[in-house]
């Protein structure tokens, strides 16, 4: 008897929300980071309307602190399957001082993320917006459903979920609300790295290790991206390195590996024993800090 | 490899967290830095690797379903992690709805409880075709057989009419590990392997490609004139180019051209995959038809019973319009009559004329157009549904189809509930003033909204059409209540799905 194998198993069944939201709302939108996670979706995406084109538009909030490799290769994808993009950058935030130095990373990330995101969503009349969160990457994320209710603010309610069951998705929203969808929920960071190798999905050079110019922060390796302010006595050095996960160049921190290939980023998740997020300075800024985000409008 | 998704139930006192937390660190599904996180004097508190809400490490409670994800070399699990104490129904019927094998954890000193009669039950009630009965804690009973066998002998007794697959018992110590991952040595009287070699060969649910095929039409992709593909999840069966199929509801048969795919056009698809399928005539297809087998068709009917697990804080009300969403169509249903309410702790029949949050009845639902359905024990697809507050927008209920309610004993008279179902709010007479333009405002107004209006000018015509199930405007002289129409629309009960938007509230009348 023929059963299907996991990784279609959870393509089908990320196809079927992508076409449930572009059937039932009127104004989806697809968060497109830049990273591994959303080159994924976005490759969803045209599998679920093949023939046709990707339905709905691409939306990057750009904090301006992205690295450069990261727009280059936005700029590049885009391009490449004909897909629309909409970037989103608070210009009144920047133009005002806003940054990671001056603001702490918490402050930055809720101007230069959250608000410029609940922005874009409202400024584009979005009813539905796609993005890339799965369960497995942080506690407060394994208890989101796939369709998120947000409230006219975008806030999220953790303890007043829709329950949600089988297959079945409630899209009823009044005016002004919005629901956040997370096609990859079910899948797990191996998941994502196994169908990036066998569907040949373009990612980001930054995930492959190579030789690079950074500071050794305690476990962190920090960028120097963005004229990056050192500490006293530290001094950037070319260890052999790659990204993990990506986000802004302050915020995201690299790790030693010599894994330059798809084969053997997936070789070194098996060994690993630290989880996908840890070098990501945000969530640990304190405890629950994913969770108060989300509650505020983050993804 | 193949994926498995389980769902367990159970309480903090039951070690469920324990056990949860023993299968991810066991195999690598936890990481050092969550596992530094839960640390505490030197031990690891594996209970507290599932806790994932501040409020519920305020609380010390899980107050939600949780998903969890790891992985052996043989096979791929997703968990539904769901509390035992807070909102167990709704919790555990939102694991078990998509679940292939459930665990029940029992505590091997307090043996069988009303509560793991009661996961039992929910599990069997959402179609779950396997159990693993964990009687954990044995390392406090000093892995006594005696005691191992007592539980086995309740539960088998117990679960016999539940009509489950399969039922397996395992003598475990989540916090020790014995019996979790690998066979422990303090317990050689049992040979049944761990539980986790059970879940990495017990049998997931491919069989849905053994039934008829069903297909229900999710979007019609039509990127050019000269391509039109029928875009969906298919709920059973397989389908390949050359298949005669039938279209429902309209009834025509056609034969599939095609199954359109990115990666190149496949020669075969079966469920659980997502395709795009094309056919060889030009028929009017759209979101909410089926296609399937044409040997094998599907029931079509509008009066059903089924079993309804209600999830709201308000209870159902009897002939009030929800909407019902059932595989791929979402249209108006109401409850008819509640045939027996199920006592969750003695699992008893009751007469009842209510539902309220977590309670479990079997009910006659009549729907607004006939379903294209399976019985749910036949097909979970199929025969799964949920049901929506139109104006609060909250999701209600989960049923499960269980058969076609008696349509030829259906009363000859046309009753207030049908009217209602159909028109979408209740009937009324709203009065206004004889005199000026606001009566036909309002009428407008109304009308616009999807509201059956019309105008009277006597009392005898305004019953008349509020008989009929129409919101009468009668004209007169008395004195009026100044109400917006929003006002008038929430009293109406009335669905928003025929709200206008371009209308602006506020008027008073």
């Amino acid at each position: 008897m023929a059963s299907l194998p996991h990784l279609q198993t959870l393509e089908a069944e990320s196809i079927h929300i992508l076409r449930e939201v572009m059937a039932e709302f009127e104004r989806p939108v697809m968060l497109y980071s830049v990273g591994k996670d959303s080159s994924v979706m976005v490759r969803l995406a045209q599998k679920a309307f093949y023939p046709g084109p990707i339905p709905f538009p691409l939306l990057h909030v750009d904090t301006t602190y992205k690295f450069q490799e990261m727009i280059e290769f936005r700029d590049h994808f885009v391009k490449q399957i004909g897909a629309r993009l909409i970037v989103h950058t608070n210009i009144e935030a920047i133009a005002n001082g806003a940054n990671p130095y001056r603001l702490g990373t918490e402050k930055c990330c809720a101007l230069l993320k959250t608000q410029a995101l609940l922005d874009a969503l409202r400024e584009g009349g979005f009813d539905a917006a796609f993005g890339g969160a799965r369960r497995d990457e942080e506690k407060s994320r394994a208890k989101e459903r796939i369709y998120s209710f947000r409230d006219r603010f975008g806030q999220w309610d953790p303890k007043n979920q829709r329950p949600e069951l089988w297959n079945l998705y409630n899209s009823r929203i009044n005016k002004g609300e919005t629901i956040r969808v997370f096609p990859l929920s079910n899948w797990t960071e191996m998941d994502v790295w196994q169908y990036i190798e066998d569907e040949k999905i373009p990612v980001v050079p930054m995930y492959f290790a190579k030789e690079r110019s950074v500071v050794v922060r305690g476990n962190t390796l920090v960028s120097l991206e963005h004229n990056a302010p050192l500490r006293p006595g530290e001094q950037p050095e070319l260890v052999m390195s790659r990204m993990r996960s990506l986000g802004c160049s302050h915020c995201t921190g690299a790790i030693r590996s010599e894994a330059d290939t798809l084969p053997k980023i997936i070789d070194e998740l098996i060994t690993f024993r630290r989880s996908e997020r840890e070098n990501r300075v945000i969530d640990h800024d304190r405890e629950g800090s994913m969770e108060l985000k989300k509650r505020e409008g983050y993804f | 490899m193949e994926l498995l998704r389980f769902s367990t139930a159970g309480s903090v006192d039951d070690g469920k967290s324990t056990l949860i937390g023993r299968l991810l660190f066991d195999t690598k599904g936890a990481y050092e830095d969550q596992l530094a996180s839960i640390r505490k004097n030197g031990t690891i508190d594996l209970s507290l690797l599932t806790d994932g809400l501040r409020a519920e490490r305020e609380q010390g409670i899980t107050i939600d379903v949780a998903y969890r994800y790891f992985a052996t070399p043989r096979r791929k699990f997703i968990i539904a992690d769901t509390p035992g104490h807070e909102q167990y129904t709704r919790n555990m019927a939102t694991g078990a709805s998509t679940a292939d094998l459930t665990i029940v954890l029992i505590d091997a000193r307090k043996g069988v409880l009303p509560q793991s009669r009661r996961h039992a039950y929910i599990a069997s009630l959402l179609g779950t075709p396997r159990v693993a009965v964990a009687i954990n804690k044995m390392d406090l009973v000093d892995f006594s057989q005696d005691v191992y066998n007592t539980i086995q002998g309740e539960f088998t007794e117990f679960a016999e009419g539940l009509g489950f697959q399969e039922v397996r018992f395992f003598p475990i110590s989540a916090l020790d590990g014995d019996n979790v991952v690998v066979p422990s040595p303090r317990t050689p009287w049992f040979d049944g392997g761990s539980l986790l070699q059970y879940l990495e060969t017990a049998p997931g649910l491919a069989e849905a490609d053994r039934k008829p095929f069903r297909l229900p039409v999710q979007y019609v992709i039509r990127p050019t004139l000269d391509f039109r593909g029928y875009a969906g999840q298919i709920a059973s069966g397989t389908v390949r180019p050359g298949d005669k199929i039938l279209i429902l509801p309209s009834g025509r048969t056609t034969t599939v051209t095609s199954l359109a795919s990115f990666g190149g056009d496949l020669k075969e698809a079966f469920a659980p995959m997502s395709v795009t399928l094309t056919i060889a005539d030009e028929i009017d297809i759209s979101r909410g038809d089926m296609l399937v087998s044409p040997i094998q068709p599907p029931h079509v009917a509008h009066r059903l019973e089924t079993a309804l697990v209600w999830m709201d804080e308000q209870p159902l009300r009897l002939g009030r319009p929800y909407l019902i969403k059932h595989t791929t169509s979402q249209i108006r249903a109401s409850v008819v009559a509640i045939q027996h309410r199920i006592d969750i702790k003695t699992l008893e029949h009751v007469p009842s004329s209510e539902l309220k949050l977590n309670e479990i009845a079997v009910v006659t639902l009549e729907t607004q157009r006939p379903l294209l359905f399976d019985r749910y024990c036949s097909n979970r697809n199929t025969g799964a549904f949920i049901l929506i507050d139109p104006v609060s927008n909250a999701t209600v209920a989960a049923g499960m189809i269980r058969g076609v309610e008696g349509e030829h004993n259906r009363p000859l008279r046309v009753s207030d509930e049908e009217r209602r179902l159909r028109y979408g709010h209740k009937p009324a007479i709203v009065n206004v003033p004889r005199e000026g333009e606001l009566v036909y405002e309002l009428e407008r107004a109304l009308f616009d909204r999807g509201v059956q209006v019309a105008i009277a000018d006597q009392l005898d015509q305004a019953r008349t059409l509020q008989q009929a199930g129409l919101v009468a405007l009668l004209r007169s002289d008395g004195a009026y209540v100044q109400r917006t129409i929003d006002e008038i629309f929430r009293s109406l009960e009335a669905d928003h799905t025929i709200l206008d938007e371009s209308f602006t509230s506020g008027e008073g009348i």
